[in-house]
C-alpha cells in the first residue's frame, strides 16, 4: 500500500456521521460579505461600488497581481457596501455587501447539466479562463490554480496527482465530490492535464474510502491515463508533499523548490470540478461543497453552498448549535481554524465546518516534555518539534532557521501525538510566522 | 607507601610546570583593556536588561568609556544620579534625559469589555495575538496574558485579576522598554513621568470606528475630538479615529478628562477638575476614583 516515508499519525476520523449523506442545496442567504482575499497572495481589487447591481457570476474583485485571484458575486442583487468586516478570527478585512434579489445569472454561463467531454482549447486558452474564474485551491490552501499550472520556464511537468485523499478527519466533502460529480472530476483533471501537457494522472485516495476508489475506476473504464491510486489511510496522507512522495516516491526538496521541480502538479478534487465548470460552462467559483459536521449536531450535512453563505446559516440547517461550550472549526480537527464570528462567511478553501463540544473543547493540562520524542516520530517533514518548541520559547530565531521551521507544514501530528499535551502546533506556527517575517524583511533589505 | 609518595610527587610536579607555562602565556596573550570599563560596570545597576540598547551593562560601560560624546548613552535604570556619577568619573558631560514611565494604554476591564469567547491555546500574548483577536470584540486591547509581566525584570508590571489588564508600579518601574518590545499590541508607551507619578493619558489604543469600539468596549477611545478641541496646549492630536496625548506637551490641566465621553482619558494621581472653572493647582488630597462612575453611567444612557 503506498504512503508517505515518514512520521503521520492515525486519528479517529469520524467521518461516519456525514459520509452517507448525498450533496444538498443550501438555499440562498438573503445577504452576503465577499472578502476580497480568499486565497494566497495579494487580496483583489473591489471593481464594484455601493448601490451597484450586480448579477450571479459577475466580477467584483480584480486579482491584484499575478499571484492573486479574481472574486465573483455567488447571488444577484444590490452591493451594500465594501467595507472592512470582521472575519472568522474576528479580525477586520476588505469585504463586499450584497443584499440578494432573486437569483439572476450572467448569460454567458452554461447553467445545463450535459456533460462536456470535448476539449480542444490551447493549454493558454484553459489556464486563462481558469484565472479568469477566480479558481483556488480548494483544500483549504487556496493557492490560485492558474498560478499552479502556468509551469515556469525551464521546468517540466511530468505527472497530474488529483489530491481525493482528504484525510482531514471528519470531513467528507471531496468524498461526496468524488461519489456524485466524478464524471466532472475527471472531465476536468482531462483538462488540467491539457494545460499543463501531461499524459498521465494519478488520482490518489485513502483507502478508507474504497467506495469512491470503484466508482472512479468505473467511470474511468479501460483508461489508462488516468490511474486511481488507494493510498493507506495516515494523516497527513493527503498533504501536497507527502502525497507527492506517496505516488511517485519523490521528495520535494526544501523550499524555494516547488512540487514542479520533482515534476509534480497536485490539485484538489474539488478544484478538478470547479477547473471543469470553468472551463467548459464558463462558471466562475461562486459554490462549493461544505461539510458541516460534529459529534452532537442533530444532521450532520453536505452541503453544496454559494460562497458568503454564514457559517451560522450552515449550522442552523443542520440543527443548530448543541447547548454548553462549543468549538466551531473552519476546517478540520486537525488543521481548522477556531471561529469566534460565525456570522463569517464561506470562502473558496473551507471545505468543512466542524462543531466540538463538550470535552472535546478542551485542552489536556500541559506538562513537561520528557523527551520521549514521539513529536519527532510524528513528523512527516523530518522536523524536531520538541526542539523547536524549546529554541521558540528562548526566541533563539536564527537557530529556528538552522532547524528548518519554514518547511513545517503545520499539520499538528506533534501535537495530536504529545503525551505531555504540549502546545507544539501553537508555538511553532508562531516561532515559523516570525522565521517567515524575518526571512522576508530580510530578503526585502537585499 | 612508594606509590603514594610517587603520586604525590608527579601531581605537584605537574602542577608546577603548568602553573610556569600558564603564567608566560598569560604574559604573552595579555589582553589590553581600558581598566575605567571595570570601573564604570561597577557604577551601573547590573540588570542586564538590554534597555539601554547594548547586550548587557558591560557592553554599555564599554561604550560610555570610548565614546567621547555619551548624550546619545543612557541608562534608565540607573537614572540621573547613575549617569552623573559616571560622567564624573569619565571627565564627560552627563546625559540628560526626563524619566519615563511605562503607562498601559487601555482600559478595557472584565466589565467594560466583556468576553466573546474563551481562549483555550498557549496562555502567551504572542501566540494569542497572532492567531486570532483575543478573548474580547476589540482587536486592539489588551489580551491579559502577561507577556509584559513575563519581560520585566524589576516585578514592576503585574495583572490585575480583577480587570485583567496589567498595572506598572510606576516606584519601581526603570522606563527600561522591555514590556513595550513584549507588548505584540503595542499597548505600552513610555511616558513623561511626572512627580508623585501623576498622569493623564488615553488609555486606549483602537484605532476602529467609534461605533465599532461601543459595541466591543464601554471605555474606549472614539475618536470624538472633545478632547482635541479642549486642549489648550496643542498636547493632543486625532488619528485614526483615536486621541493621543503627548505627554512632553501636556501640562496635566485636567480639561480633556471631563470631556470624554467614554472615560478613555485616565489620569492618575490628580483630582477632577471642579466644573467649569479654571484648573486649580492639582489638590492635596487625590480622589482618582471619583469620576469614573459618573462616566459609566453616562455611557449607559
Amino acid at each position: 500500500m503506498r504512503s508517505f516515508p515518514i512520521g503521520g499519525v492515525h486519528p479517529s476520523d469520524n467521518k461516519a456521521w456525514s459520509r452517507g449523506s448525498a450533496i444538498e442545496t443550501m438555499e440562498l442567504p438573503d445577504v452576503v460579505n465577499i472578502p476580497l482575499s480568499q486565497h494566497i497572495g495579494a487580496p483583489a481589487v473591489a471593481k464594484v461600488a455601493k448601490g451597484d447591481k450586480v448579477l450571479v457570476g459577475q466580477l467584483i474583485g480584480e486579482a491584484a497581481s499575478f499571484m492573486s485571484a479574481n472574486v465573483h458575486s455567488p447571488i444577484s442583487g444590490t452591493v451594500t457596501a465594501v467595507d472592512m468586516q470582521p472575519n472568522g478570527q474576528g479580525l477586520r478585512q476588505m469585504m463586499v455587501t450584497i443584499k440578494r434579489e432573486g437569483d439572476e445569472w450572467l448569460p454567458e454561463i452554461d447553467r445545463s447539466t450535459t456533460l462536456v467531454e470535448h476539449c480542444d482549447l490551447a493549454p493558454k486558452e484553459i489556464i486563462e479562463r481558469i484565472k479568469a474564474a477566480g479558481i483556488v485551491g480548494m483544500g483549504g490552501a487556496t493557492f490560485p490554480t492558474h498560478v499552479k499550472l502556468s509551469i515556469p520556464e525551464g521546468k517540466h511537468a511530468e505527472t497530474l496527482i488529483i489530491n481525493g485523499v482528504e484525510c482531514e478527519p471528519y470531513l467528507t466533502s471531496d468524498y461526496r465530490t468524488m461519489l456524485e460529480r466524478g464524471e466532472l472530476l475527471i472531465a476536468g483533471t482531462r483538462i488540467i492535464m491539457r494545460a499543463i501537457g501531461v499524459d498521465k494522472a494519478y488520482i490518489g485516495v485513502e483507502n478508507n474510502k474504497p467506495d469512491a476508489v470503484k466508482h472512479l475506476r468505473e467511470l474511468l473504464g479501460g483508461d489508462k491515463s488516468i490511474e486511481v491510486l488507494s493510498l493507506k489511510t495516515k494523516y497527513p496522507q493527503g498533504g501536497e508533499k507527502q502525497l507527492i512522495a506517496a505516488v511517485t516516491g519523490r521528495q520535494v526538496p526544501p523550499p524555494p523548490a516547488l512540487p514542479i521541480d520533482v515534476g509534480a502538479v497536485v490539485c484538489n478534487a474539488s478544484t478538478a470540478v470547479a477547473v471543469y465548470e470553468a472551463v467548459q460552462k464558463r462558471k466562475p467559483l461562486i459554490e462549493r461543497v461544505v461539510t458541516v459536521t460534529g459529534k452532537h449536531l442533530a444532521s450532520p450535512k453536505n452541503l453544496l453552498t454559494r460562497i458568503g453563505t454564514p457559517v451560522e446559516a450552515l449550522v442552523a440547517k443542520c440543527g443548530g448549535l448543541p447547548e454548553g461550550d462549543v468549538r466551531v472549526l473552519n476546517g478540520g480537527p486537525m488543521m481548522g481554524r477556531p471561529l469566534v464570528n460565525i456570522s463569517m462567511p464561506v470562502m473558496k478553501g473551507c471545505s468543512g465546518i466542524v462543531v466540538m463540544d463538550g470535552g472535546d473543547v478542551h485542552r489536556g493540562k500541559e506538562s513537561a516534555c520528557i523527551k520521549c520524542a514521539k513529536c519527532v516520530e510524528a513528523c512527516p517533514m523530518g522536523l524536531e518539534p520538541y526542539l523547536m518548541y524549546k529554541l521558540i520559547r528562548k526566541k533563539a530565531w536564527d537557530d529556528l532557521e538552522r532547524n528548518d521551521i519554514p518547511i513545517c507544514i503545520e499539520c499538528g501530528c506533534c501535537q495530536f501525538t504529545c503525551p505531555a499535551y504540549i502546545p507544539l502546533l501553537d508555538q511553532v506556527r508562531f516561532g515559523k510566522q516570525t522565521v517567515m517575517g524575518i526571512i522576508r524583511a530580510r530578503n526585502a533589505k537585499k | 607507601m612508594n606509590t603514594l609518595i610517587f603520586t604525590v610527587v608527579t601531581l605537584c610536579v605537574v602542577g608546577i610546570v603548568a602553573a610556569i607555562v600558564l603564567y608566560f602565556v598569560a604574559q604573552r596573550f595579555k589582553v589590553e583593556e581600558d581598566p575605567r570599563i571595570n570601573e564604570t560596570e561597577k557604577m551601573l545597576p547590573g540588570a542586564n536588561c538590554g534597555g539601554c540598547g547594548f547586550a548587557g551593562c558591560r557592553a554599555f560601560a564599554a561604550a560610555m568609556v570610548e565614546r567621547d560624546d555619551i548624550s546619545s548613552l543612557y541608562c534608565a535604570v540607573g537614572g540621573a544620579d547613575c549617569m552623573k556619577r559616571i560622567a564624573d568619573y569619565l571627565g564627560k558631560a552627563a546625559p540628560v534625559k526626563e524619566p519615563m514611565v511605562a503607562t498601559v494604554r487601555c482600559g478595557g476591564t472584565c466589565e467594560k469589555r466583556p468576553h466573546t469567547n474563551s481562549y483555550v491555546g498557549t496562555q502567551s500574548c504572542a501566540i494569542a495575538s497572532s492567531v486570532y483577536i483575543g478573548e474580547t470584540g476589540c482587536a486592539y486591547g489588551c489580551l491579559g496574558y502577561g507577556d509584559c509581566v513575563a519581560a520585566c525584570a524589576f516585578d514592576a508590571i503585574s495583572i490585575n485579576p480583577a480587570t485583567g489588564l496589567p498595572e506598572v508600579d510606576a516606584d519601581k518601574c526603570t522606563s527600561c522598554g522591555a514590556c513595550v518590545k513584549a507588548c505584540p499590541k503595542g499597548i505600552i508607551e513610555l511616558r513623561k513621568k511626572w512627580p508623585k507619578n501623576r498622569a493623564i493619558y488615553v488609555s486606549c489604543v483602537s484605532k476602529d470606528k467609534g461605533a465599532v469600539v461601543m459595541k466591543a468596549c464601554k471605555a474606549g477611545c472614539i475618536g470624538c475630538g472633545k478632547c482635541f478641541k479642549v486642549c489648550e496646549f496643542g498636547a493632543i492630536s486625532i488619528e485614526n479615529n483615536l486621541a493621543f496625548i503627548d505627554s512632553a506637551k501636556c501640562r496635566l490641566c485636567r480639561k480633556c478628562v471631563g470631556e470624554c465621553p467614554t472615560g478613555a482619558i485616565k489620569m492618575i494621581g490628580l483630582a477632577p477638575l471642579a466644573k467649569k472653572e479654571e484648573a486649580p493647582k492639582p489638590a492635596a488630597a487625590p480622589q482618582p476614583e471619583a469620576a469614573q462612575p459618573t462616566v459609566i453611567e453616562k455611557s449607559k444612557e
